[in-house]
């Protein structure tokens, strides 16, 4: 979305191209278009752009692509903090 | 009163009325059209039974119909939205019994459906299948309604309720071989955090075709030959979609406030006599009045401006609605109090801001991560000075 921007430099998205196939699916289910294919490879074209949904690395079938995805939630965030990762809750089904 | 005696006696608990023969038999076969005169029980006879109906269960408003088809009898919903489902969307949107605003999951249809229509899948948050089914209109086709316990697509698929076990297994539960000849699933976009295609093609034979992001496109995308085009494949944030989730926000803040009042009258109570309650009630009304419009500048004023505020970090763009706001407090404020409240404003707004992220399209963690590690000291040190101000103001 380049109309909404984020805190640059931070996404934990990468691509492995040697694993890659160019199948496009990583290109067909992101929703911000921050993977694209190119010469039958996939490639990063708006890092910055990612919110670490992990859409792409779910649906890569040689897992060519990792990502570290979460809930972009400062709620959550401040749960893990204090409870650890395993016990944070989406505030007992009171967000989302 | 033309007849009398069609009173049921199984459901008239005083008597017969007079002129009434005594019936000796219980069982009295009901007349064959009702009389529209009804002596008792104030209830007219409606209708009977209707065919659908079944012990133990009650047939939803949404379903207009039944059609029979190899795997059993599936209910056809209304692809117009009712008053009932309308008010249904406007509660939750306001935050109240949102956690239990479910549809049952399973198969349902749209139209005539035959063997050849599309399935298209969605989760079993009524939202969710009420802005799927509107969109619908004259299109024949199969909804398939996952379990995601009640949540919406795309946070169904973050937590993984929304995977690609469940589109398999729904699928096989729903015998969606028996019930259609093609081997194709339509899933909305943002379900491809949750779901492989891949994984669900393994586990049960049916391919994924992703959907677009949004239902208001799905007949376009259907019409195109089950292609989507590039604007159906971006997320969008449009001041209409920030403004409806502000009332959720409001909702969720009404419980921790009251306790956060308490401290705030407390506080307010402090002065040289040590503590005064009057003073508690009427310096309390100022600090309680920053409270709430700090309330009103990051989690309504925030979201709404949110393009157009400068910056990239969600608690600045707070802190900068609250600086603004400030304007509004009170007069009749000394220097100090003024200051403790704009404090007070700004780092309330800019908490509130930042828990915003939640709720957009396009915040990834790490950034949120990152910007609550310098946000969060900075807000705490700006209510702690807010608080000794406050308390200084009563002395000066």
């Amino acid at each position: 979305m380049k109309t909404f921007r984020y805190l640059p430099g931070v996404a934990t998205l990468s691509l492995d191209d040697t694993t890659c196939v160019g199948c496009g699916m990583c290109e067909t289910v992101c929703p911000h278009g921050v993977l694209k294919i190119d010469h039958k490879k996939a490639a990063i074209i708006d890092p910055d752009g990612c919110m670490e949904c992990g859409a792409c690395a779910t649906n890569c079938p040689v897992h060519a692509i990792t990502v570290t995805p979460g809930v972009g939630c400062a709620s959550y965030i401040i749960q893990t903090w204090i409870k650890g990762k395993e016990a944070a809750t989406c505030g007992g089904g009171s967000c989302c | 009163m033309t007849n009398p005696c069609s009173c049921r006696p199984d459901c008239c608990t005083q008597g017969a009325p007079a002129g009434c023969e005594k019936i000796s038999s219980p069982f009295v076969p009901l007349p064959a059209a009702a009389p529209k005169d009804i002596p008792c029980c104030g209830s007219p006879i409606t209708k009977p039974a209707g065919p659908h109906e079944m012990p133990g269960y009650t047939i939803c408003q949404f379903v207009r119909n039944f059609t029979e088809t190899p795997t059993g009898r599936v209910p056809i919903i209304d692809t117009r939205l009712t008053g009932r489902d309308w008010l249904g969307a406007f509660r939750v949107r306001l935050g109240i019994f949102r956690d239990a605003y479910q549809v049952a999951p399973g198969i349902y249809g749209a139209g005539s459906p035959g063997p050849d229509s599309p399935v298209l899948v969605t989760a079993n948050y009524k939202l969710s299948f009420d802005t799927l089914r509107r969109q619908l209109g004259s299109v024949d086709a199969w909804i398939m309604v996952c379990d995601t316990r009640g949540i919406n697509v795309w946070c169904a698929a973050g937590k993984k309720t929304f995977s690609s076990q469940e589109v398999a297994d729904r699928a096989v539960r729903c015998n969606l071989t028996q019930l259609v000849r093609h081997r194709q699933l339509v899933l909305p976009q943002l379900s491809a955090t949750g779901v492989s295609a891949q994984k669900v093609k393994q586990l049960c034979g049916f391919e994924v075709v992703w959907g677009p992001i949004r239902a208001e496109d799905i007949t376009r995308f259907l019409k195109n030959g089950m292609t989507a085009d590039e604007t159906m494949r971006r997320v969008t944030f449009s001041t209409t979609e920030r403004l409806v989730l502000t009332p959720v926000e409001l909702y969720l803040l009404a419980k921790p406030l009251v306790r956060v009042l308490a401290a705030v009258f407390l506080i307010s109570g402090f002065g040289p006599g040590l503590f005064s309650f009057h003073a508690a009630w009427s310096r309390g009304l100022y600090a309680a009045a920053a409270f709430v419009l700090g309330i009103f500048s990051g989690a309504v004023v925030m979201p709404i401006l949110l393009p157009w505020i400068p910056g990239l970090s969600f608690s600045l763009k707070g802190a900068t609605t609250g600086l603004i706001c400030a304007v509004l407090l009170p007069r009749g404020l000394s220097g100090t109090a003024f200051s403790a409240l704009m404090l007070v404003v700004m780092a309330v707004s800019s908490y509130l801001a930042m828990n915003f992220t939640g709720c957009t399209p396009f915040t990834s963690p790490s950034g949120v991560e990152k910007e609550m590690r310098l946000a969060i000291p900075l807000q705490a040190v700006a209510m702690l000075a807010a608080s000794v101000l406050w308390i200084l103001a009563a002395f000066v």
